[in-house]
């Protein structure tokens, strides 16, 4: 099972919960789990058939590169962030 | 029409970077505008264009000014250095090749006016302490150095030990 | 204090390659770029802060001898959507098109409105003068707090507060909110032997590049569009300008030129879609530049900020609770660093019970741009001086505090994954063992005219989590064994020659036979700006794959030559071998070239695990008590760089972020009236240090390698400019006993504060 960390303005979506377990081999997988156990968190996530522009997802340690479509593994580790400015010098 | 365009210019003589130069220039143009439109020596550039910044110094007349500060038709049978009249085809200044060797540049954009500086002060002063290095070029601003490196590099040229 | 090396290349201190053009005038920077027939434009910008654009009428412009065109917004397409910018965050593009002319609106005095192509500059700006634009000028919003509230004027009416993805219903200025917490801050607090809290206010500060923005576009019968421009990325340009004009990628060619420094102030672009259009428009090449003025009120300067920390520690010094409420002014349009604030606020630090809060707030001042780890040094000012007072109330070295409560590999972090390794802790180690920190100050010293100074010691750490993105290369092997190694990373710092000797170092060649090019937009492939502290690490990356690659390429062309199978032939040490026969790589070269054989190789890397790094900085200042002017007399700079590729270049990094760091925090700042005009639009007043600001810079590099880069390589150029204001800070409350929590902290303001304490004692 994979496990979802979820930020703290999502976490009133799942009960206070800030770790949430869901099966799922893709991305898309995973929110479709989400959205089953916790209604309303899809549309914080997902914008059209896309994640929101404003979002970044981490898989084990790398930004998720292929949307939706990115793989998941079973025991993955899975961070929402704000999709921030990369930080430029 | 050609005469009254002409009419809006001043012809102007003068010796840069060694050679016989002719141009004519609007007499609202700076020297630093003659240099890099009309002379085609964009080594001098412009930082700020009110003399806060050194980036268009040159040496006129053998004084160190901000040429975005002097008229083009001043220089009207004056001397002027730029950094293009440092160093020859031979080889770099001692002073260029240690900005090279002591990493004194990183963006490059203010080096062409803190070697026309330094080099007006090692001219002046050969052999001078780090407070006269600082204080001679505080009119020049970098941005990416911090100064460290460039003070060194003005102490290496001139033969002193590195602080 | 690097790690041992065995390296042949790396870690030494070559020239570099584009360093004799750049001691004798002969780089070409923006401004230097000259065209046939080349024309010249000038924009008219807002005098107004606020304001309704009710008309514009340019006829007296037009009718000027000389003037080619004028623009104006309804000369530019509708932009629409948002676009990744390459900077692994959203850009709303079309805020961006407005931000390059005004569409209906000023929202800053600066704000670019028109423009005017003319036959010289001065015809030009002479031109500019005679456009009529009639404004209804409406009040405007300076401050963030003011901006936050329900009653302020608004900016936009269809911008909604964004909380994770869920808009407000009503409009504001506060575009977004961010949130992080973890445990429970409340009993952290409760469980505290000493709590504080703290606000701070940090005005808006420039990147002050020397060089002003300088494009050059020439926009073809044939649909063809090539710029020239000072950028910190050409395909970013490209992006920006295909979108903005609605123009194809593959028929906009960006070349970069030199670049008289960025700092994260030229990615955005500007002046390049307005040069092109105005060259479509006259069929001439058209060059713009910025005069010193516009780079300050029309550019993208780090936003001014209110924020509020509070810390508690036990009686061992252990940190119990933080809590940190965060708003920046983002400027005129959304998109302020504020994600990057909340990620670095407390990043030096091991952390149990946290909450933070952070706003991104439009304001009318010019929109923000990215400023050298944007976002973090205000934020790590805030934290850095908390800490300070903590240790003060226990009676525990700074330097201590930070060792009991270093972040390590695994603790958490705000957003993502918890921390990959880090060098905090040794950071912290090697500024206890360093020369500055062992040798005592004499805390009174007298001035030459027989007053005295006050003298005080600082530290402070920082952190930036750098940014790995995509780099490409393209090598060429010549016939004598040199090789030429195309890049797409424009070169502020020094790039050409670490990323060069990257590839040196793994082809098993010397330094001086790679013939490093930063090239346009159709000759190499996709790179990210430079910028987030990633060349080195990235294109570096790229560098050493094609390197590998290259080696592999020509043993597979070499084989049938030596009539062998390509896996007999091993590489040791830069030479080929196989079968008792050895070949060094100017050997192969030689060999493959009168056979006709030709390598040539593109790379395109996308990196990851950048990693983030720590610095941690120690200043002795010298305040003169009667004047409240502030010396920075000694400064050591403490930085994890992972691998230092060339010493010097990292050395440089940190001496010019410090730098920026010390203006930041005694000298520079906007300063606004109360319509909203900047009043020290000028580096005159705009004060940046010059070199009696600064004393030398003691470096210090500590080696924690970055397991993500085949030579541990760390990004290095960002974190440099985190810790010096807070750092200054403590130091100016050990000399004077006073606590400033206001940037910048000029002389008056030192001084009010000297004397209020005074009054009081």
């Amino acid at each position: 099972m994979a496990v979802v960390h979820i930020p703290a303005p999502l976490r009133q979506l799942t009960g206070g919960e800030s770790q949430v377990t869901v099966e799922g081999a893709t991305l898309r997988q995973v929110v479709d789990a989400l959205e089953a156990a916790h209604p309303g968190i899809r549309a914080r996530l997902v914008e059209g058939d896309r994640l929101r522009p404003g979002l970044a997802v981490f898989v084990d340690n790398v930004q998720a590169d292929a949307g939706l479509r990115t793989p998941v593994k079973h025991d993955s580790q899975i961070y929402l962030a704000p999709a921030i400015a990369g930080g430029t010098a | 029409m050609a005469t009254a365009l002409l009419s809006d210019k001043v012809a102007v003589s003068a010796t840069v970077n060694g050679e016989e130069v002719d141009f004519l220039c609007e007499p609202r143009e700076s020297l630093l505008e003659v240099l890099r439109d009309r002379l085609g020596l964009t080594g001098a550039k412009e930082g700020c264009n009110n003399g806060n910044c050194g980036a268009c110094c040159v040496i006129l007349d053998g004084r160190l000014v901000n040429s975005c500060c002097v008229l083009g038709v001043e220089v009207q049978g004056s001397t002027v250095t730029t950094v293009e009249g440092l160093g020859s085809p031979d080889g770099l200044t001692p002073l260029q090749q240690a900005f090279l060797e002591e990493a004194a540049l990183q963006c490059g954009v203010c080096t062409p006016g803190f070697l026309v500086a330094a080099q007006a002060l090692l001219d002046r002063i050969p052999h001078p302490t780090e407070a006269e290095i600082r204080w001679w070029l505080a009119g020049n601003l970098c941005r990416c150095t911090g100064y460290d490196k460039i003070i060194r590099a003005v102490q290496k040229a001139a033969g002193a030990a590195s602080a | 204090m690097t790690a041992e090396t065995k390296y042949r290349v790396i870690g030494t201190r070559p020239i570099r390659p584009d360093g004799v053009d750049k001691v004798t005038g002969r780089a070409v920077y923006g401004a230097d770029v000259k065209l046939p027939r080349m024309a010249h434009a000038k924009i008219l910008r807002s005098p107004h802060a606020h304001a309704r654009i009710l008309s514009i009428d340019t006829a007296r412009a037009e009718a000027v001898p000389g003037v080619l065109a004028v623009i104006t917004a309804r000369d530019l397409p509708e932009a629409s959507g948002v676009v990744e910018a390459g900077e692994g965050g959203a850009v709303n593009m079309r805020d961006a098109s407005h931000n390059i002319l005004a569409h209906g609106k000023v929202l800053y005095q600066g704000h670019a409105v028109a423009a005017v192509a003319a036959t010289s500059p001065h015809i030009a700006a002479e031109a500019v003068r005679l456009i009529d634009v009639e404004y209804e000028v409406l009040p405007p919003v300076m401050n963030v707090r003011r901006a936050m509230e329900p009653d302020a004027p608004l900016l936009h009416e269809d911008l909604h507060t964004d909380t994770a993805g869920e808009k407000s219903e009503q409009p504001s200025n506060i575009a977004s909110r961010h949130l992080a917490e973890e445990g429970d801050v409340e009993q952290g607090f409760a469980q505290a032997a000493v709590v504080i809290e703290r606000e701070f206010e940090t005005a808006t500060v420039h990147q002050g590049y020397i060089e002003p923005h300088a494009t050059v576009a020439e926009w073809r019968a044939d649909g063809q569009l090539t710029i020239w421009t000072s950028t910190q990325g050409a395909f970013a340009v490209r992006e920006q300008c295909a979108e903005i004009l609605k123009h194809p990628q593959s028929e906009i060619r960006v070349i970069p030129t030199e670049i008289g420094g960025g700092f994260g102030g030229k990615i955005n672009v500007y002046l390049e879609p307005v040069a092109a259009v105005l060259s479509r428009k006259t069929g001439r090449p058209i060059k713009i530049t910025m005069d010193r003025a516009e780079v300050l009120t029309g550019t993208g300067p780090t936003p001014g900020s209110y924020i509020r920390v509070k810390m508690g520690a036990d009686r061992e010094g252990r940190i119990t609770a933080a809590e940190a409420f965060l708003a920046y002014e983002a400027g005129a349009y959304p998109g302020s660093a504020i994600g990057a604030g909340c990620l670095c606020v407390f990043a030096p630090y091991k952390l149990k019970n946290v909450r933070i809060d952070g706003y991104d707030v439009v304001v009318n001042k010019p929109k923000s741009a990215a400023y050298r780890a944007p976002g973090a040094t205000v934020a790590e000012f805030a934290t850095e001086t908390v800490v300070d007072e903590i240790c003060r109330k226990l009676g525990m070295d700074p330097l201590d505090f930070r060792r009991l409560n270093s972040a390590v590999e695994g603790d958490w972090k705000p957003w993502g994954p918890p921390y990959a390794r880090i060098g905090h802790l040794e950071c912290v180690e090697a500024a206890m063992a360093s020369g500055h920190w062992r040798s005592p100050l004499q805390k009174t010293a007298s001035a030459p005219d027989g007053a005295f100074r006050r003298r005080g010691r600082g530290v402070a750490s920082g952190y930036w989590m750098n940014w790995d993105g995509t780099s490409s290369c393209t090598g060429r092997l010549n016939p004598d064994g040199t090789v030429s190694l195309l890049e797409g990373s424009t070169d502020i710092g020094g790039t050409r020659a670490s990323v060069a000797m990257q590839f040196a170092e793994e082809f098993g060649v010397d330094y001086a036979q790679v013939r490093p090019q930063v090239v346009d937009t159709d000759t190499i492939g996709y790179t990210d700006v430079t910028g987030g502290s990633r060349t080195t690490f990235g294109t570096g990356l790229a560098a050493v794959e094609l390197a590998r690659r290259m080696k592999a390429e020509i043993r597979d062309k070499l084989a049938p030559l030596w009539e062998v199978e390509p896996g007999a032939i091993t590489w040791n040490a830069g030479v080929f071998s196989a079968d008792g026969r050895q070949a060094t790589v100017p050997e192969a070269a030689k060999l493959l070239a009168e056979h006709g054989q030709h390598v040539i190789v593109s790379v395109t890397a996308k990196g990851s695990n950048a990693s983030g790094a720590f610095a941690v900085h120690i200043a002795d200042v010298e305040v003169d008590p009667e004047t409240g002017k502030v010396d920075v007399i000694r400064y050591t700079a403490v930085q994890d760089a992972g691998r230092a590729i060339h010493p010097a270049y990292v050395e440089g990094q940190m001496q010019g972020g410090v730098a920026q760091g010390i203006g930041w925090a005694l000298h520079e700042g906007y300063w606004y009236d109360e319509a909203g005009r900047l009043r020290n639009a000028s580096l005159l007043d705009y004060r940046m240090p010059t070199t009696l600001d600064v004393p030398n810079i003691e470096c210090i590099i500590v080696e924690v390698p970055n397991p993500g880069h085949p030579y541990g390589v760390r990004g290095a150029g960002e974190v440099p400019i985190v810790p010096p204001p807070a750092a200054i800070a403590n130091a100016i409350y050990d000399a004077v006993g006073v606590r400033l929590r206001r940037l910048p902290m000029t002389p008056d303001r030192v001084l009010e504060a000297i004397l209020a304490s005074e009054a009081e004692a």
